[in-house]
């Protein structure tokens, strides 16, 4: 018999038993929205961290100083010195895969402006600190090279600094402001960047020359920081390595020995939030096919009634002549029909339910290809594991017990 | 006389039931030749349907040899048995066994469904006149809830023509019928068999087995009698039925 009457056949046999046929598939239904649904959002929380995270520059490269140990004492990082400007020049000219570097020192200070104050940290980066943080200026300028090298008292804030100083609506730009007693210029003023995806304020910042932070505020000549950005974020990997390699040698770090700093990748950190987001995917999509389960142990007990009503009939079939062959693939094809209509529900049914909650949580739409494809090779497959004891009962039965049968 | 188209040669067929062994039948040898009308007597347990589904190679015998069309039966597989029930041979059943919800015309197709050999166009033809020959040509779209016994039985045999079989096998084929219809379709078996069919019918009623050319006699496993039949016409005995009822 060949496979379109096989369907036809199948198609015939659930049409007559409608309402069973829906809530057999009820299961499946479920199982396969629940998947598709659970898979898709673990992918739009997925792409929305990553779109938070390549919003604070998705080639970046931190380097810290590693944590020093003496004694066996933990000296935290923020103690090192390892970090100086033979560093930073090394990095800034011997470098393929790095595009910007810029070290980072910081101290906290009370700003005043006025009679307003807000509790800030100073930053001493340099110019290129916009470009690798992807920052970007809403008004004013940028400090420049020069400024970093006369150690120029400007500064440039952002949105949360202004609105805390500047309450009466005047033009920051060309301010004054007191940091503790250094009076610095304000020439610039950043874009909003809102908060970052572990709840800082991205936008309580004030940027110096790094030089003016280091000899004015600190007192030091070490970075605490330094920030790069790769040449682009495939190469973040390689411009990492190739920091390592320049960093070992200005430090004269011996081969077998461990690095003095620490290297973080954006990519990295990526990585890590993702393989968190797509552990919980994967336990959710892990629950919700246990009703997948359940839904195939439903088609399996249906196909049964199924077999055992139709004895008679599959006694005739077999008396006309149908092969064994014949009765098990009519009532496979029934099973893995009824498994597969019901999958296709499901699926639709599971994209409706992502995208509505994707929607709510405001979370990009993302359609898994792959949750659509998988998910109708299970239920193909479903069909088959479980309708197939059934209708291996149907062909092996024998034509003349199953004729008599009543 | 043409060929023969079954022969068999002490025929056993035993079941084990629990412990004992119910000989069903108990050594039987005979031939049909080609273009017979046989009818298969004996009283209820004589071992009549026990017979017929070994010839309809439904069953295999527990010994004896068996042909069919020349082929033993005996050193056939599954597979080819399930072959041979489709190319050689028509069961007619005493409840007719058509599929519900399902028109004459598709009932009537069915054992083509399972021949690869047979296009659909040629199925439906086939399908037709199977239904013109046994005079249902303008019942084709109906359901077999739609039909009278006797019309369901009409089906029935067309799907077992349908396939141009060897041998038709009837078990006790007008059993569920009433006497008039009963005259009906043995009068149909008559037609058939004048155009050359040969026919096995398995029935417990004298009056229907002397609508056909010869009767075996089974008791208990055994033959107790082959002989050939004084034919009468069925459709005579319709007619003088319809008389007499008025
Ligand atoms: N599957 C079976 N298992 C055990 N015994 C069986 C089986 N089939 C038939 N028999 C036995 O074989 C014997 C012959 O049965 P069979 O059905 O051939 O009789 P029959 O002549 O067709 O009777 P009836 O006229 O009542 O249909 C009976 O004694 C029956 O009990
Ligand atoms: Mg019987």
């Amino acid at each position: 018999m060949n496979v379109l009457n096989l369907v036809k056949i199948a198609i015939k046999a659930l049409l007559r038993n409608k309402s069973r046929a829906f809530l057999t598939m009820l299961g499946i239904i479920i199982g396969i929205a629940s998947v598709i649904a659970m898979v898709s959002l673990g992918q739009s929380s997925t792409l929305s961290v990553r779109e938070q995270l390549s919003g604070m520059g998705s080639n970046m490269i931190m380097v810290m100083p590693a944590r020093q140990m003496r004694g066996g004492v933990n000296m935290g990082n923020s103690s090192a010195k390892s970090l100086d400007m033979k560093d930073l020049r090394a990095l800034e000219q011997n470098t393929r895969y790095v595009a910007h570097v810029s070290p980072s020192v910081s101290t906290g200070a009370q700003l005043v402006f006025g009679s307003n104050n807000h509790p800030g940290q100073i930053q001493g980066v340099s110019p290129s600190y916009l470009d690798i943080r992807m920052y970007k200026l809403e008004s004013g300028i940028m400090f420049t090279e020069e400024d970093v090298k006369t150690y120029n008292k400007v500064c440039v804030v952002g949105k949360t600094v202004v609105d805390n100083l500047f309450t009466n609506g005047e033009n920051p730009i060309g301010q004054v402001v007191r940091f503790g007693s250094i009076p610095m210029k304000i020439i610039g003023v950043l874009e909003s960047k809102g908060q970052n995806q572990m709840g800082q304020d991205q936008d309580d910042i004030v940027l110096a020359p790094y030089t003016t932070v280091q000899k004015r505020f600190m007192a030091i000549t070490h970075f605490n920081m330094l920030f790069a950005s790769a040449t682009s974020e495939e190469e973040s990997e390689l411009a990492a390595t190739e920091i390592t390699y320049i960093l070992r040698a200005n430090h004269k770090i011996a081969e077998g020995e461990e690095d003095d700093f620490d290297i973080r990748t954006q990519e990295e950190l990526l990585s890590t939030m993702s393989s968190v987001t797509q552990m919980l995917t994967m336990l959710l999509a892990a629950i919700a096919s246990i009703s997948l389960i359940v839904g195939g142990i439903g088609i399996m007990n249906i196909m049964y009634v199924t077999v055992t009503e139709r004895t008679k009939e599959i006694g005739l079939r077999m008396a006309i002549g149908a092969q064994n062959r014949d009765i098990m693939l009519q009532f496979l094809s029934e099973s893995v029909i009824l498994s597969l209509i019901g999958g296709v529900i499901g699926i639709i049914l599971g994209l409706i339910l992502s995208y509505a909650l994707s929607h709510i949580l405001s979370w990009p739409y993302v359609v898994s290809q792959t949750a659509i494809l998988v998910s109708f090779l299970v239920c193909a497959a479903t069909g088959i594991f479980f309708g197939w004891y059934p209708a291996k009962k149907a062909a092996n039965m024998d034509p003349i017990a199953a004729l008599r049968y009543e | 006389m043409g060929n023969e188209i079954l022969k068999i040669t002490d025929l056993k067929r035993i079941f084990r039931v629990g412990n004992e062994d119910v000989h069903a039948l108990n050594g039987v040898s005979f031939s049909v030749m080609e273009g017979e009308f046989v009818s298969i007597m004996g009283t209820s347990g004589s071992g009549k349907s026990t017979l017929l589904n070994i010839l309809g190679c439904l069953d295999r015998p527990t010994s004896g040899d068996y042909c069919i069309d020349g082929v033993s039966v005996n050193t056939l597989s599954k597979r080819e048995l399930s072959t041979m029930r489709n190319r050689k041979i028509g069961f007619v059943f005493q409840n007719y066994n058509l599929l519900a919800r399902t028109t004459a015309i598709e009932n009537v197709e069915l054992p083509l469904m399972y021949n690869s050999e047979v296009s659909a166009k040629e199925r439906r033809e086939r399908a037709v006149e199977a239904l013109k020959a046994v005079g249902l040509e303008n019942r084709m779209q109906h359901l077999p809830n739609q039909l009278s016994g006797g019309q369901q039985q009409r089906v029935a045999i067309a799907r077992a023509l349908v396939n141009d079989p060897v041998i038709l096998l009837a078990d006790e084929a007008t059993g569920n019928l009433d006497t008039r219809t009963s005259y009906e379709i043995m009068s149909l078996f008559q037609d058939l068999h004048d155009k050359g069919k040969t026919i096995a019918f398995v029935t417990h009623e004298p009056d229907i087995a002397v609508f056909t050319t010869r009767t075996i006699k089974l008791r208990d496993g055994n033959i107790i009698e082959d002989s050939l039949v004084e034919t009468q016409s069925a459709a005579k005995a319709l007619q003088e039925y319809k008389e007499f009822k008025i």
